[in-house]
């Protein structure tokens, strides 16, 4: 019951906002337009709802949908014990989204892991640069485009036989 | 004649000798190196072979046991690594990932430490056994002991 209200509190709070929500039999969901995340995110946090830690960010990649990428960020709330998933879609060309960055500390990392695997760009990070592949890697490896075998050393490999 | 001496040829000796105090230096990156502190520790126990000094120094060890998953990222440093030790110095690749890239067939993984240094010895299995560890350790010996000595006043230096 109080997880639909949530909902509804969002509903309301931001009728423009919100594309859709849903309580599948996990946790409940929430779509909702990219550019209106910070306020969203800034509400869920604030008391009474009180979604004040970020569990984790990321991003999924959806090739066949003109709004590929799909960020998706789980939220908690300690005093109540409740989880929220809050899920935004982003163009193929030049994805950017605000960055989380104001809010939570732990966005960065999370921020910049996105950025170096899928190439969404946050705007307000204080440092976006790639957190897992080297200076010089080209390219987002969990792009589903990204070719399968395609390898990028940094050193030159010997041949084997 | 007395018993009091022995003889034998120097390379023969000089092997006997090399492969009884292989100095190893551990590049454990992963998962790995739990079967390789079993292996190096007293249930195993490679040190009954003479291999038991971990030296953490790559100049003062002759046996680079690559253990783990080496990333692309981390190719240069194992490179690195390698070109440190001195001559003569021997590499055993333990486990899959080091073999051939193992499960990580990716954009992140070097698939088979070959593609970066020569390898003695290839220890296959995710991970592999202490048992297979002293296998390849005595397989090394073997071969220490059978490949030519490497001299360094032999080698010409112009």
């Amino acid at each position: 019951m109080e997880q639909e209200n949530i909902l509804t509190a969002l509903r309301t709070a931001f009728p423009e906002a919100v594309l859709d929500a849903s309580v599948p039999p996990t946790d409940p969901a929430v779509v909702i337009r990219p550019g209106d995340l910070a306020a969203v995110m800034a509400f869920l946090k604030a008391e009474p709802r009180g979604y004040s830690m970020l569990l984790d960010l990321t991003c999924v990649d959806w090739p066949d949908r003109p709004d590929r990428f799909e960020m998706v960020y789980h939220v908690f709330s300690p005093a109540s014990y409740k989880r929220l998933r809050v899920k935004a879609a982003l163009p193929a060309d030049g994805p950017a989204i605000a960055s989380l960055t104001p809010l939570w500390k732990n966005a960065d990392w999370l921020e910049r892991e996105v950025f170096d695997m899928f190439g969404v760009r946050f705007e307000g990070h204080p440092n976006l640069c790639r957190l897992f592949m080297y200076d010089g890697f080209e390219g987002h490896p969990l792009r589903k485009d990204y070719p399968l075998r395609k390898r990028q050393p940094r050193i030159p490999m010997r041949s084997t036989p | 004649m007395p018993g009091n001496f022995l003889s034998t040829r120097f390379d023969a000796m000089l092997a006997w000798g090399r492969k009884f105090s292989l100095f190893h230096y551990p590049f454990v990156t992963a998962c790995c190196g739990m079967e390789y502190m079993s292996a190096a520790c007293a249930h195993f126990d490679i040190d009954r072979f003479g291999a038991g000094w971990t030296r953490f120094s790559p100049r003062q060890s002759d046996l680079l046991l690559v253990v783990g998953t080496i990333a692309q990222k981390l190719a240069p440093v194992l490179k690195t690594v390698y070109d440190q030790m001195t001559e003569p110095k021997w590499v055993i690749a333990f486990g899959a990932c080091t073999v051939s890239g193992g499960i990580y067939d990716n954009y992140a993984v070097v698939q088979g430490i070959d593609r970066i240094i020569p390898v003695d010895i290839y220890i296959p299995g995710c991970p592999p056994r202490p048992e297979m560890v002293l296998d390849g350790l005595l397989k090394l010996q073997e071969k220490i002991k059978t490949q030519g000595q490497v001299w360094r006043w032999n080698k010409k230096t112009s």
